[in-house]
């Protein structure tokens, strides 16, 4: 009766081509990197293939990565204004990388790159980093405005500028954490409720309830593809809108 | 107290985080919509910063969610 599943099982690295140990840490080639190549591949072979016709009435293909890249523009422009085009290319990719990792992490039995949160917080930091360094480069000490809230009394900056250094430095936590955790959260429950079906299969007579489970499964996997394209969004926007503060830090 | 228990009873106690996020959900969408039927010429323009919210108030029920799962797989 015992039937025992790990959901948690789904997210651990295999390495495929070991690459020697440094102290006890193994270094692999694993297949999180592999994804990640597949993922870098399927979006330049789709965007080359895209764009090498040029037509002026596009095909399938080229109004598909229009629409991405002028959606991905938009959201840009709306955030950052005119200047923030130089940041294009950096949204762009970001938006790519997570949207194709995400859906390679729908496909059955495949892994989800993502749910770890190192990688997450690896383009976190890439987004937060540039952020610093342009805004430091290019404001000076300017780039401390910031912290500052335009247009708020006096005495309320005693209060308004620690919460706004904390809510900075808080910034490629709650990004990394909140890609991280809505995949692998996703990820488990599509893992116990698909592992409820199971659980009523075996169960004799109770198993006439076991499409329950199963119909849920089913809308759970139509959410989570929402999830996925969402999730990509918002770390595009969130990028933009943090990008905004390194090219106008005076709020 | 044993400590599986209590290990168990704070996964269960860590899921009621998710009380804020559903009443954040509600009030999201609830007004989305209140503010949407008065003027649906309107609506379409806030699609985007609907599921922005959304997917942000989300975001801290899972939180939450995360905080339970570490409890039970990790500690």
């Amino acid at each position: 009766m015992a039937v025992s599943v790990d959901p948690i099982h789904q997210f651990e690295l295999q390495p495929l081509v070991s690459l020697g140990h440094i102290g006890n840490q193994q270094i692999a080639f694993t297949q999180s990197a592999l994804y990640m190549f597949a993922a870098v591949g399927v979006i330049a072979l789709l965007t080359i293939a895209a764009t090498s016709g040029r037509a002026v009435v596009p095909g399938r293909l080229q109004a598909l990565a229009e629409t991405l890249y002028e959606f991905i523009a938009d959201t840009v422009h709306q955030a950052t204004g005119a200047d923030g085009k130089r940041f294009l290319p950096l949204v762009f990719s970001l938006f790519m990388f997570v949207l194709v990792l995400n859906l390679f992490g729908m496909i059955p039995y495949a892994f989800a790159v993502t749910s770890h949160l190192i990688v997450t917080f690896g383009l976190a930091l890439v987004v937060i980093l540039t952020v610093v360094i342009y805004g430091v480069a290019k404001h000076g000490t300017h780039f401390l405005g910031v912290f500052v809230p335009s247009g708020v009394p006096k005495p309320l900056l005693l209060i308004m500028v620690p919460i706004e250094i904390v809510s900075f430095l808080s910034r490629p936590i709650s990004l990394s954490v909140r890609l991280f955790a809505n995949i692998l959260a996703g990820h488990i429950a599509l893992k116990i409720f698909a592992f409820f079906v199971v659980q009523l299969l075996v169960a004799g007579a109770w198993g006439v309830l076991s499409p329950l489970p199963l119909a849920l499964t089913v809308a759970l996997t139509a959410l989570e593809f929402l999830v996925a394209a969402l999730q990509a969004y918002v770390f595009a926007t969130l990028t933009a809108v943090y990008l905004a503060d390194a090219l106008h830090p005076g709020h | 107290m044993d400590p599986v228990a209590a290990k168990y009873i704070g996964a269960g106690l860590a899921c009621l985080g998710m009380a804020g996020a559903s009443i954040g959900l509600g009030n999201l969408f609830g007004q989305f919509y209140a503010g949407a039927l008065r003027n649906p010429s309107a609506a379409d323009s806030q699609r985007t910063n609907l599921l922005l919210g959304f997917a942000l108030t989300e975001a801290l029920g899972i939180f939450s969610l995360l905080v339970a799962l570490l409890l039970l797989f990790a500690v």
